[in-house]
């Protein structure tokens, strides 16, 4: 029961601070509300018995994508700025975009019905990070070497891009 | 360990992950601020993640939580990309209201 | 060896073309000149070499060169059959064409555009070649229609100017309404038999096979007949001829007068044995012939330009052809063709030599008193006009006379028709000589002092053709006809039976002479005695202005037939192209439209896009999971 309560509140903390994020009109605010977001789907991980993922959660999204995000908004010198407004058009099309997808995503679920009786229990260890590992690095190899390439192409690229252009 | 889904169950998680998904597009369609956008994509792809990890417990498979680890070194990988291009972006037009970038009409 | 000579027959002139169309202009007028000359006169060597081996041996040469069409049981090779009756008309084309070419020489030797005289003229003797060396209908067809090709551009040789032009087109389209009988012809006559080939062709019908198909062969005589018409300008496809005279003279010799005009003739000579199983056909042929005879003659009483009484003449001479041809006389047709051939060229000949003399000048009341300064073109005038007349012992006497006999043997209104038609011929004939020759010249001064004979290039082929109208009529005398015995292995009916000459037939040659004796006296009355002179074109009333504006028929045809197709043709240019040109055009203004209209989907803002994607996701989605 605790549990199920434990659900509601983290859920209404994820999406109040996803909702946060959208519409505050401070950059620096938005990057804040982002990483407690994060916070909350990684106690989400640890609900499911996950913690390793929940830790690699943590490090990788707040620990380093915010952080990068941080650096950039600083960079360009974002946090007062204030943006003229988007037409109404376009404000309308969001909501309604939002407001349909929603309403698809939600609609087709429920359509399948699908029959969920019995949850698996089998009580053996499904996802500790020793059988992660052992699942990673057996079936998974070529994409986890993949994922190291991918990595370091787009260190490269991130380097590229940004290299200020020399002033002749 | 106890199965956390017979408490709670499944549609719950889906739902929850559906909601994230359209809070996300909805965050993409209505900002005009780059990194906003940004952001909102990242909210995207948590919703999915989490999505997975839900459906991972419910197979009893680990293979759902190796499938978001690829997936956070792709969303990894594309926010510094991402951030970089921004960051010239932001060099040529001193800018980065989104509507600035319609040259390439038709 | 054989079939080497007979490509050398065939191909000479064909050399000379292209030697004429590729070089002509380089090598200089001389030189293009005689190559063209040597070409025809190489082909009239072989056929006199084949002509003396046929006639000894009697039996003819066939040679196929190749395969041309052969499916089932249907084939057609390209083959040459040299027998007595294309041996004898390939001495004549290529003979006469040979003095024609030497002619040409000197007649256009002013022209710049001499080599390309030359080129047509080989092309012209080339397809008439192959015309009448065929061994089937559709190896004749592919000479019948290259001759109207090259009838077409010799007439429109001046092509500057726009009336040369029309009446070259004239002629060719008249020619190709005829093609169209003949070609139907061709196909009956394949449906029927299978085979075009002339020596099948005469076994199986002289064997007796479709015996119960009258209407159809009937109906293939007809249609060949409607084909003769065009090509010898028989009623009603006979106006093109006298227009065709705007060509230079030399073509009008050639063409009009002796090879291509006698190219029906020769279609229906050759295919005699189908000719024979319709009797109706013939009398058609024999009327229209006559018919064609008297109103030419007609027209031709008061014209005033020199050449278009000769065409008038040929046309009425051609007549006279069809009419022996319906009685089922061919080789008398046969005959008057070779006689008309000498002494027809030698008019035009002669005219053209005038003209020459004059600097292009054509009208008749401008000329006069001639002879005293071009005697030799005077003489072999007065010797053609006499052969065409029917004077003995001239060649056009014995063969005009076997003609009128055979008609009154038939059907005396026939005669009557072609002897009316004969003493006009007499009549306008010695017009033009004395007009032309006669009495004082009516020309200007300039003229006159620039008069003189021509050169001897151009008198010479006039001397050879008036010794031939002199005495051709010897290869068929009356009761010893070597003719007849030549041409005897080529039909297959006993035609007629040999005149065996009592009292009737003596009484019409008198008859036939005291004719042709009256029409020149006539005009010996009008022009010598009473020095008449033609007046000027308005002065010409009454009956003489219909025959002089030729019946009106021109001007009739062109109300039934011209203006309503330029009319169809104008509502074609209106309405109905540009509908069709505004629906194909429509089309690419429609992709145009939508391009453009799609165009606004491309505006590049990036929220437009993310909205499209998420509407496009929305769908599938709904498409997968909602709809099914």
């Amino acid at each position: 029961m605790s549990l199920l309560v434990l659900f509601y509140i983290m859920s209404a903390v994820t999406l109040g601070t996803a909702f946060m994020t959208i519409i505050s009109k401070n950059t620096i605010h938005s990057a804040i509300y982002l990483v407690i977001c994060f916070f909350s789907i990684a106690i989400h991980y640890l609900m499911f018995n996950a913690q390793f993922l929940a830790i690699v959660h943590i490090i990788v999204y707040s620990g380093a994508i915010m952080v990068l995000f941080l650096f950039t908004i600083m960079l360009m010198n974002l946090n007062k700025e204030d943006e003229p407004h988007k037409p109404f058009l376009t404000k309308l099309a969001a909501t309604i975009s939002f407001c349909l997808l929603a309403f698809v995503l939600v609609a087709a679920f429920i359509k399948a019905q699908p029959e969920i009786s019995e949850y698996d229990n089998f009580g053996e260890d499904f996802q500790s990070i020793k059988v992660l590992g052992k699942v990673l690095l057996n079936e998974y190899m070529v994409p986890f070497e993949f994922a190291s390439v991918l990595l370091l192409v787009s260190m490269i690229g991130a380097v590229l891009l940004s290299k200020k252009e020399k002033t002749v | 360990m106890q199965n956390i889904l017979q408490e709670i169950g499944i549609e719950n998680y889906i739902f929850l992950s559906a909601l994230l998904f359209c809070v996300g597009v909805f965050g993409v369609l209505f900002r005009r601020n780059t990194i906003i956008m940004f952001m909102s994509i990242e909210i995207m792809l948590n919703a999915v993640n989490l999505l997975f990890v839900a459906f991972s417990t419910y197979h009893q498979d680990a293979q759902g939580q190796v499938f978001v680890f690829f997936s956070m070194a792709v969303a990894a990988a594309e926010v510094a990309v991402g951030l970089a291009i921004l960051v010239s972006i932001f060099r040529n037009l001193s800018s980065i209201d989104i509507d600035n970038l319609k040259n390439l009409k038709g | 060896m054989e079939t080497s000579l007979i490509l050398v027959l065939l191909l000479a002139p064909f050399l000379g073309f292209l030697f004429n169309v590729f070089f002509g202009k380089a090598v200089g007028k001389s030189v293009s000149g005689i190559v063209g000359t040597l070409s025809v006169v190489v082909s009239f060597a072989v056929t006199l070499y084949f002509f003396l081996q046929v006639n000894q041996t009697g039996k003819p040469i066939s040679v196929s060169l190749f395969d041309w069409i052969s499916f089932r049981d249907f084939n057609v090779n390209f083959g040459i059959l040299l027998d007595q009756l294309s041996l004898l008309w390939l001495l004549f084309v290529t003979g006469i064409g040979s003095l024609i070419h030497l002619y040409s020489i000197g007649y256009m030797h002013d022209d710049e555009n001499m080599h390309k005289f030359f080129a047509y003229l080989n092309l012209f003797i080339f397809f008439m070649v192959t015309l009448v060396t065929g061994s089937n209908l559709l190896v004749m067809f592919i000479g019948w229609e290259g001759v109207g090709l090259c009838s077409y551009l010799l007439i429109g040789f001046w092509y500057k100017n726009t009336e040369y032009n029309n009446a070259a087109k004239k002629a060719f389209i008249m020619n190709r309404i005829g093609d169209l009988g003949f070609l139907i012809g061709i196909f009956i006559i394949a449906s029927l038999y299978t085979t075009l080939d002339y020596g099948q062709l005469k076994e199986l019908i002289v064997g007796g096979t479709n015996g119960g198909n009258t209407y159809w062969i009937g109906a293939a005589c007809l249609a060949l007949f409607i084909g003769a018409c065009g090509k010898s300008a028989q009623i009603p496809l006979y106006t093109w001829l006298p227009d065709a005279m705007a060509g230079p003279t030399p073509v009008s010799a050639l063409i009009h007068a002796a090879t291509m005009v006698t190219a029906g003739i020769f279609m229906i000579t050759r295919m005699n044995f189908l000719f024979d199983l319709a009797p109706q056909i013939q009398n058609i042929i024999a009327i229209v012939g006559a018919v064609t005879a008297l109103v030419a003659a007609t027209i031709g009483l008061v014209q005033n330009d020199i050449k278009k009484v000769l065409a008038y003449s040929t046309v009425s001479q051609l007549g006279l052809m069809f009419l022996a041809l319906g009685l089922g006389a061919y080789e008398i047709a046969v005959f008057h063709v070779i006689t008309h051939a000498f002494f027809k060229a030698c008019l035009f000949l002669g005219s053209g030599s005038v003209i020459h003399a004059l600097h292009g000048e054509q009208d008749m009341r401008k000329m006069g008193g001639l002879k005293k300064v071009m005697k030799i073109t005077f003489v072999t005038f007065l010797i053609s006009s006499l052969a065409i007349s029917g004077i003995p012992p001239f060649s056009g006497f014995f063969s005009k006379d076997e003609i009128l006999m055979t008609a009154f043997h038939s059907n005396i209104a026939l005669w009557g028709i072609a002897s009316l038609a004969s003493i006009m011929t007499a009549f306008y004939m010695f017009r033009l000589l004395y007009l032309t020759f006669f009495k004082n010249f009516r020309g200007t001064e300039e003229q006159k002092h620039h008069l003189h004979e021509s050169p001897g290039l151009i008198t010479f082929p006039l001397i050879v053709l008036a010794i031939l109208a002199t005495v051709g009529g010897a290869i068929s005398l009356p009761g010893n006809s070597w003719l007849n015995g030549y041409l005897e292995p080529v039909f297959t009916k006993v035609s007629h039976e040999a005149h065996h000459f009592g009292n009737t037939e003596y009484m019409l040659m008198g008859i036939a002479v005291i004719g042709g004796l009256i029409g020149i006296g006539i005009a010996y009355m009008k022009y010598i005695k009473q020095s008449q002179v033609p007046g000027e074109d308005s002065e010409i009333t009454g009956f003489s202005k219909v025959l002089y504006n030729k019946y009106y028929v021109d001007e009739v045809y062109d109300f039934l037939f011209v203006k309503p197709l330029n009319a169809l043709s104008r509502f074609f240019r209106d309405t109905i192209e540009p509908a069709l040109s505004s629906l194909v055009y429509g089309f690419g203004r429609t992709a145009n439209y939508i391009g453009t209209s799609g165009k606004t989907l491309q505006n590049g803002s990036i929220g437009f896009y993310l909205f499209g994607f998420v509407l496009g996701v929305a769908a599938i989605l709904t498409y997968l999971f909602l709809a099914q």
